[in-house]
C-alpha cells in the first residue's frame, strides 16, 4: 500500500507539467457556452494538440496510473476538459476497444483520438430513462443494413456529434433485456433530426433526437445482434468509474478558491461556514483517495473497471452539490447573479445525481450487485 | 503508485481477523458487556503475543518492525471484532513502556474529551490522569473516568486519532455487513426486506460510508499527514455512528434490545468519537489548510 509514484511515473508527470506550461498559453479564447460551432471546434482543437504531443490515447492505451497523473496535473493546471469529446474519449472509444472487431478499431477510434470526431450517447428515450431496457427505438434488418426508427431524449452534444453509440431493439419478441443492440450511428444519416432542449442552466447542453427510418449498416454493430445489453454494462461501467475522476480535482480547486471569497468578505469569520469548508476538504480529499485506490485496483485486475464507479459516483455527485450550496452561501446574494460563474456550475452541479444513472439507481446497484440483495 | 493492500498486508488483516474469530467469540463479547471479568489479562497477553501492541516496535527490540499501514489494518480487525481495552494507547506505548509490547503492562492514556477508559484495570496511565472521576459508562464494555476540567485542553495525538479512527472503520465495516445479512433473511410482506428500496438504500449508504472512510485511513496512514489524519477521523466517526444508527433501523425492534450487538457497535463508535478530540478542531484544521492553499 503506497502513494508514491515510480520513478517513470514522476518522469511522466514532469514532463507533462512542463509541456502544459508551454501549450495552455497559445489555447485560443474559451467559446460562449452556447456557441456550439465553437466549443467544438474548441474542444477538438484541444484533443489534436494533445494528440501532436503524444498524449491522445492517454485514456485508453496508458496505464491507469498513467491516466490518473494525466487527469491531474492537467486539471491543476487549468487546461481544457474533454468537452465535447466525452463520450467519445471517456466511453464509446473505450467500449469500441474493449468489444468492437479489428475493422472497427480501426475505423473509429484514430479519428476520436486525432480530435477529428464527435460522438454523442443515444441511449435514453422517452419512456426509457432509469428503466433503460425497456427502450422502443426499433431496428429492422434490411439486407446489409438496419433500419431505424424512434427517439432517444437528453442526447448531449447531439448538436455537434458525428457518431452516436445507440441502442435500438433489434428483437421485439425476446426478453427486454435481450433484443437490444448496440449500433453506431452516423448523425449525418438521412432520417436524424436533432431538435436542441433548453436546460435549467439556459444551455443547449442536450437534445431531443428524432430517427425515422434512419439506415445503419450492419458492420456498425458493436458486439453481437441482441446482445448489446451486456456491451452497454461496459460502456456504463466506463462512464461511472473512470470519467468522472478528472473532476474531483477541480472540485478541490473550486473549494480554495470558495474558502479565498470567504475570507475576502468576512463569511471565514462564521465557524460554521469553517467547519463545512472542513467537511468538504475532507471529503474531496478521500474521493481522491478512492479514485486512486480504484485505478491501483483496477491497474492490478486490468481492463473494465466493476461496479465500485457507482459507489464512487453516489458520493461525488452529492459531494458536488454541497460544494455549490455552501459556494452560493458564501457568496450571498452574489449567488443570484448569472455573471458569477460559480451560479452555472451550481446550476449544473444538479445533473449530478441524474445524469449517467440517477442516485436511487446506483443505490440499487451497490446493494444488488454488490452487497448481493434481492431484487425488489 | 500501488494503493492496494500488498499480499503480506492481506495475509496480516486476515490473519488477525482468524485470531479474533478464535479467540473473542459472541461468549468472550458478551463477557465483557456483562463486565465479570474485569479486562481479560490472558486476552491481552495472547493479543501481545501475536504482535498486536509490539507491530511497529523494531524486531531487534523484540517487535514486529511494521509500519503504520500494517498497525491501521489490524486495528481496523480489532475494531470489527469490537475487541475491548486501552488498545491503542497500550500499542503506543509499546517499546516505551515495559512490558506494554508484550501485553503484560496494560496502559491507558487520557484522550479527547479528558476521557480515560479502563483506568481502574490499566498498570500504567499515559497524561495526567489527576482527578480523574468515573462515569456510569454509556458503553458496557468500556469502563470510564473524565478528568474535570481536561476536555478542552488534551489535544490527542495523530498516531492515537488515526488507529482510533481505523477501529471506527472495522465496525462500520461490521455494522454494514450485520444490516445487509439481516435484511437478506428477514422477510416481511412475504420477501426478504432488502428487497424493498428503503431497506436497500439504507444498506447502500452504509457501504458508500465506509469505503470512502477506509480509503481516507488508509491513505492517511501511508503519509501519517495531520491533515489526512484529520479528514479520516471525521469520515471514520460518520461511518461507525451513522452506521450504527442505520443498521439499528433496518434491523427494527430486534436492533432495539440488549441482545443485538448493534447497540454495542453504536456506543464504542461515540466512546471512539470523542476520544478522537474535538471533530470542530478537525474540521478547523481542514479549513486551514484550504486557506494556506488560497495564499
Ligand atoms: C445533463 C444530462 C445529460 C444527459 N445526457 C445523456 C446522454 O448524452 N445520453 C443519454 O442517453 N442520456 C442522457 N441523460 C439521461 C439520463 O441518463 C437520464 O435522465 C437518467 O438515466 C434518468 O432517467 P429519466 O430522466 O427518464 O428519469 P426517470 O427514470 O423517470 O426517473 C425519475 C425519478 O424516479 C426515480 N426512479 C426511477 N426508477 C427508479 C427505481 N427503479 N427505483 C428508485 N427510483 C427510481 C429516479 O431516481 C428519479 O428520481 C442525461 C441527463 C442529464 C440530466
Amino acid at each position: 500500500m503506497d502513494l508514491a509514484y515510480s520513478p517513470e511515473e514522476e518522469v511522466f508527470r514532469a514532463r507533462l507539467r512542463e509541456w502544459l506550461a508551454k501549450a495552455l498559453p497559445s489555447l485560443p479564447p474559451k467559446p460562449s457556452p452556447d456557441d456550439w460551432p465553437g466549443r467544438r471546434a474548441y474542444d477538438l482543437g484541444w484533443q489534436r494538440t494533445l494528440y501532436d504531443a503524444g498524449y491522445a490515447d492517454v485514456h485508453w492505451d496508458a496505464s491507469p496510473t498513467t491516466r490518473l497523473i494525466f487527469l491531474e496535473e492537467t486539471e491543476r493546471a487549468g487546461a481544457p476538459y474533454v468537452g465535447a469529446n466525452f463520450v467519445g474519449l471517456l466511453h464509446a472509444g473505450p467500449t469500441i476497444a474493449a468489444e468492437g472487431t479489428a475493422e472497427q478499431r480501426a475505423r473509429w477510434l484514430p479519428p476520436i483520438l486525432r480530435g477529428e470526431e464527435v460522438w454523442c450517447q443515444g441511449f435514453s428515450e422517452p419512456d426509457a430513462g432509469s428503466d433503460l431496457a425497456s427502450l422502443r427505438t426499433r431496428a429492422r434488418r434490411d439486407g446489409d443494413a438496419y433500419v431505424v426508427s424512434g427517439s432517444k431524449l437528453w442526447t448531449s452534444h447531439a448538436e455537434v456529434a458525428d457518431w452516436c453509440e445507440l441502442l435500438v431493439r433489434t428483437d421485439g419478441e425476446a426478453p427486454k433485456h435481450r433484443g437490444i443492440s448496440w449500433l453506431a450511428m452516423p448523425m449525418d444519416a438521412p432520417g436524424v433530426t436533432v431538435r436542441p432542449l433548453r436546460t435549467l442552466a439556459g444551455s443547449t447542453e442536450f437534445a431531443e433526437m428524432f430517427l425515422d427510418e434512419v439506415r445503419v449498416p450492419v458492420a456498425n454493430r458493436v458486439g453481437a445482434e441482441n446482445d448489446g445489453w451486456r456491451v452497454t454494462m461496459v460502456t456504463l461501467s466506463f462512464e461511472r468509474g473512470t470519467a468522472f475522476v478528472g473532476e474531483v480535482v477541480a472540485c478541490r480547486r473550486v473549494l480554495v478558491e470558495v474558502a479565498r471569497e470567504a475570507r475576502a468578505n468576512g463569511a471565514w469569520d462564521d465557524s460554521g461556514v469553517r467547519r463545512r469548508l472542513g467537511r468538504l476538504n475532507a471529503e474531496f480529499r478521500a474521493l481522491w483517495r478512492l479514485t486512486q485506490w480504484n485505478v491501483s485496483e483496477g491497474e492490478a485486475s486490468g481492463g473494465v473497471p466493476g461496479v465500485g464507479g457507482s459507489v464512487f459516483k453516489l458520493r461525488y455527485s452529492r459531494a458536488r452539490q454541497e460544494l455549490y450550496e455552501l459556494a452560493a452561501e458564501v457568496l450571498g446574494a452574489g449567488a443570484l447573479d448569472l455573471g458569477c460563474g460559480w451560479v452555472l456550475d451550481r446550476l449544473s452541479s444538479l445533473s449530478y445525481t441524474i445524469a449517467a444513472g440517477t442516485s436511487e439507481i446506483q443505490r440499487n446497484i451497490v446493494g444488488e450487485r454488490i452487497l448481493g440483495l434481492p431484487k425488489g | 503508485m500501488r494503493f492496494r493492500l500488498t499480499e503480506d498486508q492481506r495475509v496480516l488483516k486476515s490473519g488477525f481477523r482468524e485470531v479474533l474469530a478464535r479467540r473473542f467469540r459472541t461468549e468472550e463479547l458478551r463477557g465483557a458487556v456483562d463486565g465479570s471479568g474485569g479486562l481479560d489479562r490472558r486476552l491481552w497477553r495472547e493479543l501481545g503475543e501475536v504482535g498486536l501492541f509490539s507491530l511497529r516496535l523494531a524486531e531487534d527490540e523484540g517487535g514486529v518492525g511494521l509500519g503504520v499501514p500494517e498497525a491501521v489494518l489490524v486495528f481496523e480487525e480489532a475494531g470489527r471484532a469490537l475487541l475491548p481495552g486501552p488498545l491503542v494507547a497500550t500499542h503506543l506505548a509499546a517499546g516505551v513502556v515495559p512490558g506494554a509490547a508484550t501485553g503484560e503492562t496494560v496502559v491507558t492514556a487520557v484522550g479527547g474529551g479528558g476521557l480515560v477508559e479502563w483506568l481502574d484495570e490499566a498498570d500504567v496511565v499515559t497524561g495526567d490522569a489527576a482527578g480523574a472521576v468515573p462515569l456510569r459508562s454509556v458503553d458496557p464494555a468500556t469502563p470510564l473516568h473524565r478528568v474535570p476540567g481536561g476536555g478542552s485542553s488534551v489535544r490527542p495525538d495523530d498516531l492515537f486519532v488515526l488507529l482510533t479512527a481505523a477501529e471506527q472503520v472495522g465496525t462500520a465495516a461490521r455494522t454494514c455487513e450485520a444490516a445487509v445479512q439481516h435484511a437478506r433473511t428477514r422477510e416481511q410482506f412475504g420477501r426478504p426486506i432488502g428487497s424493498f428500496q428503503a431497506v436497500k438504500h439504507l444498506c447502500a449508504e452504509l457501504l458508500v460510508r465506509v469505503e470512502v472512510a477506509r480509503v481516507a485511513v488508509y491513505a492517511a496512514a501511508v503519509t501519517v499527514d495531520p491533515v489526512d489524519i484529520a479528514a479520516a477521523r471525521l469520515l471514520a466517526d460518520e461511518a461507525a455512528v451513522r452506521g450504527a444508527r442505520d443498521s439499528l433501523q433496518v434491523h427494527g425492534g430486534s436492533g432495539f434490545t440488549w441482545e443485538a450487538d448493534v447497540h454495542l457497535c453504536l456506543k464504542r463508535a461515540w466512546v471512539r468519537a470523542e476520544r478522537g478530540g474535538s471533530i470542530t478542531e478537525s474540521e478547523e484544521l481542514l479549513a486551514g489548510e484550504l486557506l494556506v492553499e488560497a495564499g
